[in-house]
């Protein structure tokens, strides 16, 4: 088989693994349906695998390595879809897919049918190092510093059935880019790691102890350069730290933010370098023949850029404004001249963020095959990414999506929302988000309005385990009980990136349609307020949450 | 209670084993050869005393609780012990490699525990993807 553009190859020894491991689930499950294991006992060991139980089936979480699927990875997404599901997946804002509506009989074949197509459910929940995810366009931006993927896939490797780290605390995601843009949220994660070249090869900046949920936290920078050699040695330290100190009494402060915020960076720091003192890290050395070795399974796409290519970009935008619109809000340059980077929007207005059908998978992965060396990421604010599109075909590809409704043209627009599966799926949730986010779809659709509002991050949660990073949105918007009812409380001015931020309360929880109605009235004295070229998020940074908290409020 | 032995080394059988606690052991430290650590009690704290300890007990509260993980593997790495770690308390079968793997010699199981599912479950994987103290 030819190997896949940006990922990894499995080998033989892979494909093993994933057979003894679906082997040791089935057989647990038999001891579930016996009794030999209790359901608390099962719970951990099912969630592991990606089961969850949720609130009308079991869900499975399927993982995608640091977000990279290949067209035939696809397919067999869009096959367990139709053939186990009810015909669409969920994709998710950490860069996996899920199943709502299987059965527990089910799963074993399920990852069966996966693993025929390299793909599992290892780790995508439970109390252990989670899916690796990373930047979606990695590889592939004019920005890059270097591709990140190698190392993702060096860690995913380390940390799976790690026998040390498969019952932590709490669960521990980990994040690597390698932009300057930082794209993945790093600051956002347990572990986030920024990867740079240097004379003496890669170098990573750790930031530690980030994260959403019930208790928002910045994360803070651990080790400014840990060269390539000491990567996997400095991650084990952390957790081992992590491990033998993080709370296991209370379940909302066993997260390793809570152990960093509780002791101080600086004697966290100490912690780990003490541990690293104790170390022989020969022991532990990532060395460049082991990290050649994975890369070599990684294939590069061959670019071909032909010649007249932007004179029939040009063209082509001339006589169709509509794809003029797409390719203003959804390309990214790349680092090829003749290349583009394409994000495919799974925000169709008034449809569900994320939610893809088996029918728009199996077509996506055909545009892939046709127009992306086969390649598709899928991305933390729940999009589809094509890293490699000549700019001559974008066109075409746009023509295609367009048939399987997935052109709008609305990335990193108001229309662009992310959101949690809320109460219509999850166990955990207060309130539902989905309608929610229809809504704020359905009023923000028009693309020419969108346009005009320019750049706006709109996150919806449906509790505060912020599952749809609400805290991190220019527009948070958090679902909460009150007696009984479903209210949703406005956060104002959070992001992600470089100048990591969260989002502060606006004010008392609004129903559903007064939620609407506030945003809305916030983003009309946005426009009609806001100084040349200020995008939503400068105008708040420049005056507060005051005069928003007005408008949100006037009428209610 | 039985003993399920992971890693086939010579072991202290079950009968004989009188571990004291970490404060009993720096309190009276002749003749002590067996310790009982808290999940809360480091690896480190033993150091003045290894050269007399043989067997080293540790305690699982619950099986979700991984810090006897950290502690066998620090034994082993740290303090460069040799003698018998043992694991008690709450622990499945399908924690069997990973235990193996930290270092840990023996289990602690009730009298009635079906040994076979502990065995099967050595033998489960044959490939794994880290460096550890034991394979």
């Amino acid at each position: 088989m030819k190997q896949p553009v940006g990922h990894y190859a499995y080998e033989s020894r892979d494909r093993e693994f994933l057979q003894e491991r679906i082997a040791e689930f089935e057989d647990q499950v038999k001891r579930r349906l016996s009794g030999a294991l209790s359901e608390e006992e099962f719970k951990p060991l099912r969630l592991m695998n990606g089961i969850y139980l949720q609130v009308h089936a079991y869900m499975l979480r399927v993982a995608i390595p640091y977000g990279i699927l290949d067209s035939r990875q696809l397919r067999k997404l869009a096959h367990v879809a139709r053939r186990y599901d009810r015909g669409y997946g969920h994709f998710t804002t950490r860069q996996n897919i899920q199943f709502n509506w299987i059965s527990l009989e089910d799963a074993p074949a399920i990852l069966r049918d996966l693993a025929e197509a390299d793909m599992h459910a290892i780790q995508t929940s439970g109390n252990c190092i989670r899916n690796i995810t990373s930047d979606e366009y990695a590889g592939a931006a004019r920005d890059e510093l270097m591709d990140p993927r190698v190392h993702a896939e060096i860690l995913r490797q380390w940390s799976t059935l790690h026998p040390e780290f498969t019952f932590l605390p709490r669960k521990f995601k980990i994040a690597i880019s390698g932009s300057p843009e930082d794209r993945v949220a790093a600051r956002f994660h347990d572990i986030g790691l920024l990867a740079r070249p240097s004379e003496n090869g890669p170098l990573f900046r750790v930031f530690v102890g980030g994260g959403l949920g019930r208790t928002p936290v910045v994360g803070q920078e651990l080790f400014d350069s840990v060269p390539e050699a000491e990567l996997l040695a400095t991650l084990e330290a952390t957790l081992r730290v992590y491990n033998a100190y993080g709370r296991r009494d209370n379940l909302y402060r066993a997260r390793i933010k809570i152990l960093v915020q509780t002791i101080g960076i600086e004697p966290f720091r100490e912690a780990v370098k003490a541990e690293l003192a104790k170390m022989d890290l020969s022991h532990y050395r990532l060395t460049p023949e082991r990290v050649a070795a994975i890369r070599a399974r990684f294939a590069a796409p061959e670019l071909h850029a032909v010649d007249d290519a932007d004179a029939v970009l040009a063209q082509h935008q001339k006589e169709d404004p509509a794809f003029a619109r797409w390719m203003q809000s959804n390309t990214h340059p790349h680092f090829d001249e003749g290349y583009s980077i394409a994000t495919v929007s799974l925000k169709t207005p008034g449809d569900i963020p994320g939610d893809v059908t088996a029918e728009q998978m199996d077509g996506l992965a055909d545009i892939a095959e046709r127009f992306a060396f086969s390649e598709l990421r899928v991305t933390h604010l729940q999009n589809i990414v094509l890293g490699h599109v000549r700019k001559d075909q974008l066109y075409a590809l746009w023509q295609g999506l367009k048939e399987l409704n997935l052109a709008a043209p609305n990335i990193g627009l108001a229309g662009d929302i992310v959101s949690c599966p809320g109460l219509d799926y999850c166990t955990l949730a207060n309130a539902r988000s989905l309608p929610l986010a229809r809504k704020l779809g359905a009023r923000f659709g028009d693309a020419r309005l969108q346009e005009e509002i320019g750049a706006l991050s709109i996150n919806i949660s449906g509790c505060i385990n912020a599952c749809g990073h609400h805290h991190a949105g220019h527009i948070g918007i958090l679902g909460v009980d009150k007696r009984g009812s479903e209210f949703y409380q406005i956060l104002l001015g959070g992001q992600a990136g470089d100048r990591a931020s969260i989002g502060a309360i606006l004010g008392p929880a609004l129903s559903e349609d007064d939620a609407v109605a506030a945003i809305a009235r916030m983003i009309d004295h946005y426009l009609a307020h806001r100084n040349e070229q200020e995008s939503f998020l400068e105008m708040v940074t420049r005056l507060g949450k005051a005069p928003f908290k007005e408008v949100a409020y006037e009428t209610v | 209670m039985k003993l399920f032995n992971l890693s086939q080394q010579h072991i202290i059988p079950a009968e004989e084993a009188d571990p004291v606690s970490l404060a009993e052991l720096k309190e009276h430290p002749e003749a002590a050869y067996a310790v009982a650590l808290e999940p809360d009690e480091s690896a480190e704290a033993l150091r003045p005393f290894l050269a007399q300890i043989t067997l080293v007990v540790l305690h699982f509260p619950i099986f979700r609780d991984g810090r006897a993980f950290t502690q066998a593997r620090s034994l082993r790495e740290y303090e460069d012990y040799k003698g018998e770690i043992r694991v008690t308390g709450h622990v499945l079968p399908d924690q069997a490699a990973f235990l193996r793997r930290c270092g840990v010699d023996t289990v602690v199981l009730p009298d009635d525990d079906d040994q076979t599912e502990w065995e099967a479950q050595l033998k489960r994987f044959t490939i794994t993807y880290q460096q550890s103290i034991a394979s």
